[in-house]
């Protein structure tokens, strides 16, 4: 059981997840207001389905998925709809964002879906009711879950992990998932193996949570695990050290299986999910129930009762941080997520979203201030720490000097912002903000690039449309003329026969051979543009918005050789 | 040594056979390609990659594409202010030209045209300026602009008659923001989402000595 392989790097910060383990889970009072963002998830925001005034029941779908990747949203407590509104989010960014707000009536009276048997209901019923559960990765990359089950098509996957590392320091909301849930945790990852394809489930779990470990082990042998789920489990006991809960580095501890740069764990034939996922999923099948309600650690020093407490997505956090007794003035540093990973919040004025899974209400002596960077003495000692093998220290002098291309060179999309090169470096450089930042700008600098082409392929959709009004026109022109002309050759018949051969007899001929041409290259140009498109739409690769707007433009070229055409014919005629 | 004369004359055949088909086609290809022939000349198509393509026309040319036309055949690289400093950049990298300022007043933000539509008469006359057709609307109903296709072009300001287009900053969401690089050496790196008066707020009574 023991089988430990290992990663490069790794660190050993102070753990501190003592003062959140040790009470049993809460569940916290229904809150009488909630706000719920559209976007929660990683993707396109989804589209309210609901208007003010509306009276919903929690578990109601009110903002739908949009797009390929996005997740519906339901209404976490039973009332009425108030307003959709900015608002301020949890967002490293301080801002807002668009938010459904819902104002309670106490009853929380529910709307359930069907229940479904998840060994009798066929695949796609069950990806389907993931979908419309609006269930998402609940470890923090918030990943809409059945998009994941979906690669299967083109990937053969044989394990499913769950991640149970939880390596960050003072997050223990997957310790008390485990602790209070493991049935549903084991029988969700039951399903999602199931769905995926996979052989065996192999769980993987720090040392540092026996109590969870035990939940498991009880659970595992006890006698009904066989008829609920149908392929083999380990359980993998790990020693505790800092990112083993990275999906790479976990995939290499468990399996020894090297994730390519670049890719994900699906290459190699594995799938992670964490424990609030499978929870999530396994009530989003057996029992109905969207996901309305996530588990979070509230902790940090400045609390009296820090805990792990159940609470409704959209209940504002300072509530729930009263009821863990804060001494806000005390507080120095309010952190979602973990303090290596997560970022600092400027206000406790927001709604827990499907992405919270921690709270830290940090004071100065917990978590001081970032001291001011010093310069890089080049120790290497970020080379030793960083557990993706990469160089820290030349990203650094590459991102520092926006020079992207190079930092690419050196894999910085590998980097998983994981803050240990930060956390060992003795200069006090935060690297992983840099290494944030650089990656941010790169993408921004795509996402440009494509913008414009699309405008570029909308500009000259314009102008072939115009092109084609032109020729169509002329083609109209010509027509009239040609029936002018017989007209008039009709009326002289009997008199004069000599007909003038007029020059643009032999023009008009060589334009209709080279127009001939030219329509034969606007049709060829026509189906690969189908092509494009129609293989865009099966595979989900490429903009295929923009694909349309090139299909239209070479329609409009081959209508506009087309009527070309047309009139070049109408000339030939007109000159005989 | 017959034998030889009839491999000889086998290749010789053969070459002949293979020189005749290579002639034939190479024509055939010459002629389809005198007959197919596109205007697609490749450095322009890379320089009109750099171009942002907002269609404005601020360089004289109407649209990126004659400009990058343009550019092929000895134009300055400085006259597209919505591309500025590092479209200019990224132009003398491809052409090994000299960085020039920009000629042209540099664009501060990006925008987008906004009708106000109470006041819009419907006559159309923008949807017939607009490069990219980003405008929507039948003649005398409301028109409206698409904000993901407007590119910022301004060219539907100046034919309307009712002056009911405006200009105004791209509105951005939380997607858009981007995480800034700390500040250097020497410095401390607030976290993003603070400013200066959250924080000193926030670490009021824990400030120590
Ligand atoms: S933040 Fe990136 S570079 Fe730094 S240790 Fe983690 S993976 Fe390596
Ligand atoms: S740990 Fe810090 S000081 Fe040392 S090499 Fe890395 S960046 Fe430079
Ligand atoms: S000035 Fe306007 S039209 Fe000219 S290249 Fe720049 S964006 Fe294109
Ligand atoms: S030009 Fe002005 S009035 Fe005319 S349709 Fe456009 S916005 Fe309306």
């Amino acid at each position: 059981m023991a089988r430990d392989f290992d990663f490069p790097g790794g660190i050993h910060p102070p753990q501190r997840k003592q003062a959140s383990a040790q009470e049993p889970l809460r569940q916290a009072p229904l809150p009488s207001r909630v706000v719920l963002p559209l976007k929660q998830h990683t993707g396109a925001p989804a589209e309210p389905c609901v208007i003010p005034g509306q009276r919903v029941r929690t578990g109601e779908c009110i903002a739908i998925a949009q797009g390929m990747i996005s997740a519906n949203i339901h209404a976490s407590i039973s009332g009425e709809i108030r307003s959709l509104e900015e608002h301020a989010v949890p967002h490293p960014s301080g801002g807002k964002a668009p938010c459904l707000i819902i104002d309670g009536d106490g009853q929380d009276e529910w709307q359930r879906l069907p229940s479904l048997d998840w060994h009798q209901t066929d695949r796609d019923a069950l990806v389907e009711r993931l979908q419309q559960a609006g269930v998402v990765g609940l470890g923090g990359a918030t990943f809409p879950t059945q998009i994941k089950t979906c690669s299967r098509d083109d990937h053969s996957i044989d394990t499913l992990i769950v991640n149970a590392a939880e390596c960050e320091p003072y997050i223990t909301a997957d310790d008390l998932t485990l602790r209070t849930y493991a049935p549903d945790v084991v029988e969700g990852a039951g399903l999602m193996a199931l769905l995926c394809g996979a052989k065996r489930i192999v769980i993987g779990i720090e040392d540092d949570k026996p109590e969870a470990l035990a939940a498991l082990e009880a659970h595992l042998h006890g006698t009904d695990i066989g008829n609920q789920v149908d392929v083999p489990i380990e359980l993998t006991v790990i020693s505790t050290r800092y990112p083993s809960g990275g999906e790479k580095q976990l995939v290499k501890r468990l399996l020894n299986r090297e994730v390519p740069s670049r890719g994900l764990p699906i290459d190699v034939g594995v799938l992670c999910h964490n424990p609030g996922t499978l929870r999530a999923a396994i009530r989003a099948v057996r029992d109905g129930e969207p996901l309305v309600s996530r588990i979070i650690t509230l902790t940090g020093a400045a609390l009296h009762q820090p805990g792990n407490i159940e609470a409704r997505l959209g209940t504002p956090m300072h509530a729930l941080l009263a009821q863990a007794g804060w001494h806000e003035a005390a507080v120095s540093r309010l952190v979602m997520g973990g303090p290596l990973m997560g970022f600092e919040l400027s206000q406790a004025d927001l709604p827990v979203v499907k992405a919270s899974n921690c709270l830290i209400a940090a004071t100065t002596e917990e978590l001081p201030a970032q001291p001011p960077e010093q310069p890089c003495i080049r120790c290497g000692a970020c080379e030793t720490a960083c557990p993706a093998g990469l160089l820290p220290q030349q990203l650094y002098w590459h991102t520092r000097s926006h020079d992207h291309d190079k930092a690419e060179l050196f894999n910085l999309f590998d980097c998983i912002e994981c803050g240990a090169c930060d956390f060992v470096c003795p200069s006090h450089i935060p690297l992983a903000q840099y290494f944030r930042a650089a990656k941010d700008s790169i993408r921004f600098r795509h996402h440009e690039a494509r913008k414009a082409e699309h405008a570029r392929h909308r500009f000259e959709l314009r102008q072939a449309r115009t092109e084609r009004e032109a020729a169509e026109k002329e083609a109209r022109r010509q027509a009239r003329a040609a029936a002018v002309k017989r007209k008039s050759r009709d009326r002289s018949a009997g008199e004069r026969h000599e007909t003038t051969l007029d020059t643009s007899q032999a023009t008009g001929g060589d334009d209709v051979k080279t127009l001939r041409i030219a329509q034969a290259a606007a049709k060829a140009a026509v189906r690969k543009a189908e092509k494009a498109l129609a293989r865009a739409s099966e595979t989900g690769d490429g903009d295929i918005e923009d694909l349309e707007v090139q299909l239209a433009t070479a329609q409009e070229n081959l209508k506009a050789t087309e009527s070309r055409l047309e009139a070049a014919r109408g000339t030939q005629e007109n000159a005989q | 040594m017959l034998d030889f004369v009839i491999i000889d004359n086998g290749i010789v055949l053969a070459i002949v056979a293979l020189a005749s088909l290579s002639l034939v086609f190479g024509a055939l290809l010459g002629f389809a390609g005198e007959r197919f022939r596109v205007d697609d000349d490749p450095i322009v198509e890379h320089i009109d990659a750099l171009l942002p393509q907002t269609q404005c026309g601020q360089c004289g040319y109407p649209g990126c594409k004659p400009y990058a036309k343009a550019i092929s055949e000895g134009e300055a690289i400085n006259k597209c202010p919505p591309g500025g400093d590092s479209t200019i950049r990224d132009l003398a990298d491809l052409l090994g030209r000299e960085v020039r300022p920009l000629d042209g007043e540099a664009e501060d933000m990006p925008k987008v045209a906004y009708i106000r539509e109470d006041e819009c008469i419907g006559c159309t006359k923008c949807i017939q300026a607009c490069p990219v057709d980003a405008i929507l609307g039948a003649a005398r109903h409301m028109h409206t602009v698409i904000i993901d296709e407007c590119t910022g072009c301004d060219l539907c300001v100046d034919p309307c008659p009712v002056d009911c287009i405006d200009m105004v900053p791209r509105p951005s969401t939380l997607d858009d923001w981007q995480w800034p690089f700390p500040a250097g050496p020497g410095q401390r790196t607030p976290a993003p989402g603070l400013i200066a008066t959250d924080r000193a707020s926030a670490t009021q009574g824990a400030v120590h000595g």
